[in-house]
């Protein structure tokens, strides 16, 4: 590892090369540069992430870390190219002062030519990320509703702030359900009319999985408040009974459906290195995420009740805002209107 | 496979990979070396990658008296050894619930009513929905007697909306006319679409690399023919020996067993034309045109050689002579290295030859694809500057390290004009991750998923044979394979072979 302290951008862009022959391979084979956008709370755990990531994307990582404070206005950096963290080259700035404002300026003399750049927020993200200093320079934008303090208020913004080319993990966390729910729906099967996702109240994930089912199926969509971890249950309710697909100790799912014995299939959470691999393998658009995004407020909360046919006013309740009111009942019983007329943003116990 | 609208589907959502649907796989020689060192460890990376249908169900049938624990067992030991996914207790939970066995002689009809009283069980029990795959891990002369059995027991006609599909791995025959008696049986009793031929060498990345490089980019194209490239080198070489195989090995060969398919099926993307679109039946009708023009040397004992690997060290190990290695007759002539000469008559490769060459125990692991360029028609410097100068080439990694090489000029820095050659890497990262799938992965969810763009039809295999064939006479009738010291990259004859066309086989 170099250290570099009070540096400037091609000081750092020297430095690399210079690792790069050290280490005896001055070519490079990067596919694109990441660009993470982190604070000293998360940048450690980030950076690992992305090493990882690396090994499948070999790429030129850049960890921002802005230090907003009097000081004067400085650069340090940290070098690491190659070795047991992967392929890939890492530098870690850390902007000090009034360079904390002026990020994008220590960023662009560091981006690979001619290679896509991808943007990452871990925990908080702009408002607006496409029209973020750094995230306009880029052309996938990386956001973590999930690892947001108020999550379900980051995936409203995040609809508001939405630019084809957005993206965010709570979504990423929600493909190996939905891989199993397609297959599942490859077999033949009677009509559905609803859709229920279990989730502890207000995860980003389960709201972007009940609003992409209720978008593609063109059913009314719910969340029911569960003890989790992450997404515990998914119901697609049919006209002749339902798809049950629940998995209640985070790696080991059940299947239940009509006609069809009882199934076990290993679903289990995903570490971030694995979803940032995912992200990185696509760098367009991802247009069904955006879809999915938009249906986010028609999630209701609670239990459907689908036999006496959705009245259309209560379908449109904004989950987002339903999800502040959610209180931490986990029966989840279609009571749950009760506590949207209260407040408290589902913390005590 | 019946395709029911799925509105979860979605082409632009390539998030999703496709799962097999609900089925069961019968491996038949559930004790062979491929059984469990790549099949049934493929089987698990596949389940851990969430791939395998909930309800999948993996049937053993074999000779030895096992029960469903015993082969559950054989193939837990397997999967822990082999398995390139780490291995997780909840996966393998799974995949156990839908292990059975079923013993029993290829000619015993009770054991065959047995195994479809089994299926015809787990169609209940699992929900496997009558579609069956049927994985032939067994020698080519049991084809016959399995296949028959299959036919007889009412397997091979799937109930209305299912499937039924048969897995035959390479060799496809020792000649053509074994190829075409095993394409008869296999064919009187399973519809072409549903033969999948298997070449575990031959991956499903490597040939959309290979089609990727090609004809994604404008860079290549244009210099893919006669006018620039002077030759093409095709080399698979293994570091190993024949290990335990030398019952399977002795007798077969180096040529029958790399040549006949893999380098041919190489050399077949290497030179075909573009396909008009990318799906199976296109990609096949070019692979064929090539096949079909190809022609042989004059003299095939002037442009062949073939070898058998001497005793020596090898990797800093000491290692047996092939004649030594336990099993093999003191005067085998069976071929553990083979190279050929073959031209491919068509206005694109008029005049350019495609060498061959695939060995056992030679310096290292590699597969790759060389095309080699002419020089520079004309060159504006002195000779002493450009002495070090070879020719230009692209290198085609297949395994390990997928990727390219480019070879090319560079001036030498420093005052006086020297340019000498130096290479250019670009390599696939993925080695490391779970991302990238293993061969028999590909190969066995494409069968599980009916999707076949990648396996040979006969009519392939039976080219192949036309080609080879003269050459496994020739060499047949004429004197025996020359020895080469292992470790090293084959014997002096197929030096000569390279030298008699005034080139040299790359050092891969």
């Amino acid at each position: 590892m170099i250290r570099l302290e009070d540096t400037t951008g091609s000081a750092v862009s020297n430095a690399i090369a210079a690792e790069r022959h050290r280490m005896g391979s001055p070519a490079t084979g990067m596919v694109m540069t990441l660009l993470i956008i982190a604070d000293e709370a998360n940048q450690t755990d980030a950076t690992m992430a992305a090493a990882m990531a690396a090994r499948e994307h070999p790429m030129r990582i850049l960890v921002l870390i802005p230090r907003l404070s009097r000081d004067a206005a400085r650069l340090d950096a940290e070098i690491m190219v190659g070795g047991d963290d992967g392929p890939g080259e890492v530098a870690k700035l850390r902007m000090h002062g009034e360079l904390a404002h002026h990020i994008g300026s220590v960023a662009i003399p560091l981006l690979l030519p001619d290679t896509p750049i991808v943007a990452w927020w871990p925990s908080e993200a702009p408002k607006v990320p496409s029209e973020d200093e750094i995230g306009a320079h880029a052309q996938r934008r990386i956001i973590d509703s999930t690892a947001s303090a108020r999550q379900t208020v980051a995936l409203k913004n995040s609809i508001k702030g939405y630019a084809p080319g957005d993206t965010d993990l709570a979504w990423t966390k929600t493909t190996s359900w939905r891989t199993l729910l397609a297959a599942t729906l490859d077999q033949p099967h009677a009509d559905i009319i609803g859709a229920e996702v279990s989730v502890p109240t207000s995860h980003a994930s389960g709201l972007m999985l009940a609003a992409w089912l209720g978008q593609r199926l063109g059913v009314p969509a719910s969340v029911i408040n569960s003890k989790g971890p992450s997404i515990t249950n998914v119901r697609l309710i049919m006209t002749d009974g339902e798809i049950n697909l629940s998995r209640r100790d985070g790696s080991t799912a059940h299947l239940l459906r009509r006609g069809m014995p009882p199934a076990t299939v290993a679903l289990p959470r995903r570490s971030i290195a694995d979803l940032l691999a995912e992200e990185l393998r696509r760098l367009d658009p991802d247009e069904v995420f955006g879809e999915a995004l938009r249906n986010v407020p028609n999630v209701t909360k609670g239990k459907l009740k689908l036999g006496a046919r959705t009245k259309p006013g209560k379908k449109a309740a904004p989950a987002a805002e339903g999800a502040k009111a959610e209180s931490k009942k986990s029966g989840a019983k279609a009571e749950s209107k009760k506590s949207e007329a209260k407040s408290k943003p589902g913390k005590k116990k | 496979m019946t395709t029911v609208y799925n509105p979860l589907r979605d082409s632009r959502d390539r998030r999703l990979p496709r799962i097999a649907g609900p089925c069961a796989l019968v491996l038949f020689g559930v004790t062979g070396d491929l059984a469990r060192k790549k099949v049934m460890p493929a089987i698990y990376d596949l389940a851990n990658r969430g791939l395998l249908p909930p309800n999948f169900a993996l049937v053993g049938f074999a000779r030895r008296e096992h029960s469903d624990q015993d082969f559950a067992k054989v193939v837990h030991d397997a999967v822990a050894e082999h398995s390139r996914t780490p291995f997780s207790e909840e996966v393998w939970k799974q995949l156990s619930e839908g292990l059975r066995f079923v013993p029993g002689d290829f000619n015993n009809d009770a054991a065959f009513d047995e195994l479809a009283a089994t299926l015809r069980r787990l169609d209940v029990e699992r929900g496997t929905g009558g579609n069956h795959a049927f994985y032939f891990s067994i020698p080519p002369w049991a084809f016959p007697v399995v296949t028959q059995q299959l036919k007889r027991s009412g397997l091979s006609d799937p109930p209305p909306g299912a499937w039924s599909r048969v897995v035959i791995e390479k060799p496809f025959g020792h000649n053509l006319e074994s190829a075409q008696e095993l394409n008869r049986v296999v064919d009187s009793v399973f519809a072409p679409g549903s033969v999948f031929r298997i070449d575990h060498y031959l991956g499903k990345e490597t040939v959309q690399n290979l089609m990727a490089i090609r004809f994604a980019n404008n860079l290549f194209e244009p210099i893919w023919d006669a006018r620039y490239v002077d030759h093409v080198q095709i080399t698979m070489a293994e570091d190993i020996g024949i290990g335990s195989r030398a019952g399977y090995y002795d007798g077969i060969g180096a040529a029958r067993d790399v040549i006949q398919n893999h380098l041919l099926q190489l050399m077949a993307l290497t030179a075909m034309e573009e396909p008009v679109a990318f799906d199976a039946e296109s990609v096949r009708v070019e692979k064929e045109k090539v096949l079909s023009a190809v022609v042989l040397p004059q003299e095939l004992g002037l442009h062949t050689s073939r070898g058998q690997y001497g005793p020596g060290w090898q990797g800093g190990v000491k290692v047996k002579g092939y004649l030594q290695e336990a099993g093999i007759p003191k005067d085998s002539k069976t071929d553990t290295f083979a190279a050929i000469r073959l031209d491919i008559d068509t206005r694109r490769w008029a005049g350019v030859p495609f060498y061959l060459r695939t060995g056992k125990r030679l310096g290292r692991r590699v597969t790759e694809i060389a095309v080699v360029f002419k020089r520079a028609p004309h060159l504006p410097f002195a000779d002493s500057a450009v002495e070090e100068l070879g020719q230009n080439a692209i290198v085609l990694r297949v395994q390990p390290d997928e990727g390219m090489t480019v070879r090319f000029g560079s001036k030498v820095p420093g005052t006086a004009m020297e340019v000498r050659d130096v290479t250019m890497d670009f390599q696939y990262g993925e080695s490391f991750t779970q991302a990238s799938p293993e061969a028999y992965e590909r190969l066995i969810l494409d069968v599980l998923l009916g999707d076949a763009p990648l396996f040979p039809r006969h009519r392939e295999v039976e080219m192949s044979w036309k080609i080879l064939d003269p050459i496994l006479d020739y060499w047949a009738e004429h004197g025996r394979p020359d020895q080469y010291t292992s470790g090293g990259w084959g014997p002096k004859s197929s030096y000569e072979m390279m030298a008699r066309d005034g080139r040299m086989w790359r050092r891969p």
